[in-house]
């Protein structure tokens, strides 16, 4: 039988998707293309010249320090977030596989922290880690440690990281859980009848059978730890203390919106377009192929 | 090598309300190096008692054995087995070769012997050529073979297998069944064998075990279980087609069924009188439904004559004559033979 569905008259499907279409084209290839634009003119301040300069904001932008800096904080960050971000939800995900009783509820609780909005998710763990009356931060100092992510820098990236990959699990989560689902019990019985010990049978074949959900996950987490966390950083660390948590985003946002710098704003913007293309790419490329097995 | 011994083996899913007893005390004796078959209706817990044996379902109740240690507690890896899945369970990320090392490689074997292992396991099975390839790139049959493969290299003191002929086809099936048989002669080595299959139960059996509903029915080679078969359920699951099971022949005493087969019954010129309802011929064969005369409700008598014997009419009298020497006795209420 014929899934699709046929329609008589041409216009009616661009009808139908006609609204989705007006939404991708104003939000999104709208403003791309004025960042486009942007970022090969200078602009005085008043917005009220503009002039083509052709990659003249790039060669400023890669001859800034403060951007290569920032690079660097934001690929330490994206790894930072990703690593913890795969580890935590992986171990999670392992043991919500092996309970019998409660699994429901195990699994609603994990995937609620999915549906807190960024901005919320970094208020949420300011909070928490505010001193001197947060919670956390409590404990911590009761440990021992002065937490002050205002001046420590280790600590403000801390403290991001925690919200980022906080409110990431439940998404991890979810992946992870539905593909040890998918690996046949019989295999793991095999090897264990072939003498593999829990932890053996995890790293030799669970792992290994993973490994396509792994790496779409790796990119989707990189993805979200280069873009979507702007609300977190805006919320918790604004960047600080200095520059010490100004990931790109943020820095986009800044050095536009604060710095008054709409030039060198628009091509960070489109470097970044850059990024999420190539790791687009590689996600279908890769997805496409499978990942080995 | 080793015996198995099951002693008033238990097996129950759940607890409190959805417990559900699904084997109801199965006691057995598997001598060292014999092929035993399991074979019963789907559900009637063929699976479950395999597993028990292999450690991968824990036990209810009793004691299973494998030589002469109780392994009611131990790991599967502790019980010194090896199992071939009816999906076969290949590493899907490995190639051959190491599907079939991956246990010796964790007995910490060394390289030279587990190569030399696998390679003559190879040989027998004639997987040689394919050893670098992951199991997708195989064949059924293929998979089939790797898997029984695995389970050999490992040197087990009793083989496991869980239907593993079932995603064959028929020719495959028929050549594979030999080939096991083979297997046997050569390795020796204790084997256990489910199948639903009465055919695979039949060819392959030393002795089988003929389960029903978490119940051992009975116990022994396939002549005995063939010939004498223990009750009525035995004799209607094994034989195609099945056994007459009559409660309203001439003969026939109240409180008992009388079982006749298919081919223990001629057509003669005295005997019971039935009307002809049905006919079927299968190319060498034909087999004949007959209602009783007498007026005795819809009971049907199969017949099987050969394709040579003259053609009944149908709704003609024949008159049918069954082997003095082949005829069952069963209770009508336990369907035990009498
Ligand atoms: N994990 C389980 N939890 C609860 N009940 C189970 C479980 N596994 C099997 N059962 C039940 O136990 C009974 C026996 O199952 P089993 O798999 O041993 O049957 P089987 O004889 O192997 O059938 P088949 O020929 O279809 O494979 C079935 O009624 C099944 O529903
Ligand atoms: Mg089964």
């Amino acid at each position: 039988m014929e899934k699709r569905v046929r329609f008589k008259s041409s216009w009616l499907p661009w009808l139908l998707i006609a609204p989705q279409m007006a939404i991708v084209l104003v939000f999104f290839f709208w403003p791309a293309a004025q960042a486009l634009r942007q970022s090969v003119m200078s602009q005085d301040p008043f917005g009220n010249n503009s002039e083509f300069v052709g990659l003249e904001n790039f060669e400023r932008l890669f001859a800034d320090a403060s951007y290569l800096e920032s690079f660097k904080t934001t690929a330490f960050f994206s790894v930072l977030v990703a690593v913890c971000g795969l580890s935590i939800a992986l171990l999670l995900a392992v043991m919500a596989n092996r309970v019998l009783r409660g699994a429901g509820v195990y699994k609603t609780l994990l995937i609620w922290p999915y549906a807190v909005a960024p901005v919320v998710a970094g208020v949420l763990w300011l909070f928490m880690f505010a001193s001197p009356m947060g919670v956390i931060a409590y404990w911590l100092r009761m440990l021992g440690l002065d937490w002050n992510h205002l001046l420590n820098s280790r600590h403000a990236m801390a403290l991001i990281v925690v919200a980022a990959v906080w409110k990431q699990i439940s998404y991890n989560f979810l992946f992870f859980l539905a593909g040890l689902q998918s690996i046949p019990k019989s295999l793991i019985e095999a090897a264990a009848i072939d003498g593999a010990s829990p932890w053996r049978r995890f790293w030799t074949i669970v792992f290994p059978l993973l490994s396509p959900t792994t790496f779409f996950l790796l990119v989707i987490n990189v993805v979200y730890s280069f873009f979507d966390t702007f609300g977190i950083v805006d919320a918790t660390t604004k960047g600080g203390p200095g520059k010490e948590t100004s990931i790109l985003v943020y820095k986009v946002y800044y050095d536009g919106f604060k710095a008054m710098d709409m030039a060198g704003s628009a091509a960070q913007s489109v470097v970044l377009m850059c990024i999420v293309i190539a790791l687009t790419v590689i996600q279908f490329r890769f997805v496409e192929k499978k990942v080995q097995y | 090598m080793a015996s198995i011994t099951l002693n008033k083996v238990f097996k129950r899913y759940g607890s409190g309300k959805t417990a559900n007893l699904v084997i109801h005390g199965v006691s057995a004796q598997i001598a060292d190096g014999e092929f035993v078959v399991v074979v019963g209706p789907s559900g009637c817990g063929k699976s479950t008692l395999l597993r028990m044996v292999a450690g991968l379902e824990e036990i209810t109740g009793g004691e299973i054995s494998i030589g002469n240690r109780v392994v009611n507690d131990l790991e599967p890896s502790e019980r010194d087995i090896a199992m071939v899945f009816q999906n076969y369970a290949l590493y899907p990320h490995m190639n051959v070769f190491d599907n079939m090392a991956y246990g010796l490689k964790i007995a910490k074997v060394p390289m030279d012997e587990i190569k030399a292992r696998v390679d003559k396991a190879a040989k027998i099975l004639e997987i040689g050529a394919f050893m670098q390839r992951k199991p997708r790139e195989l064949s059924g049959g293929q998979r089939q073979r790797v898997a029984m493969g695995r389970a050999i290299v490992r040197q087990p003191q009793v083989f496991l297998f869980d239907e593993p002929l079932s995603n064959l086809d028929a020719k495959l099936r028929a050549h594979t069944r030999l080939e096991i048989q083979k297997l046997h002669r050569e390795l020796g080595i204790t084997s256990l064998f489910v199948t639903h299959d009465q055919v695979e139960a039949m060819t392959l059996a030393q002795r089988m075990i003929v389960m029903n509903a978490g119940v051992m029915e009975q116990f022994g080679t396939p002549e005995e279980v063939y010939n004498r078969p223990a009750s009525t359920f035995v004799a209607t699951f094994i034989g195609s087609p099945p056994m007459n099971l009559l409660k309203n022949a001439p003969e026939a005493r109240p409180g008992t069924i009388l079982g006749v087969r298919p081919e223990h019954l001629a057509i003669t010129s005295e005997g019971w009188a039935l009307c002809v309802d049905a006919l079927e011929t299968l190319g060498a064969e034909r087999l004949v439904y007959g209602r009783w005369l007498h007026g005795a409700g819809d009971e049907l008598v199969i017949i099987r004559t050969d394709e040579g014997q003259p053609v009944p009419e149908l709704g003609s009298t024949i008159h049918v004559t069954p082997r003095a020497d082949r005829l069952h006795w069963f209770d009508a209420t336990t369907g035990k033979r009498q």
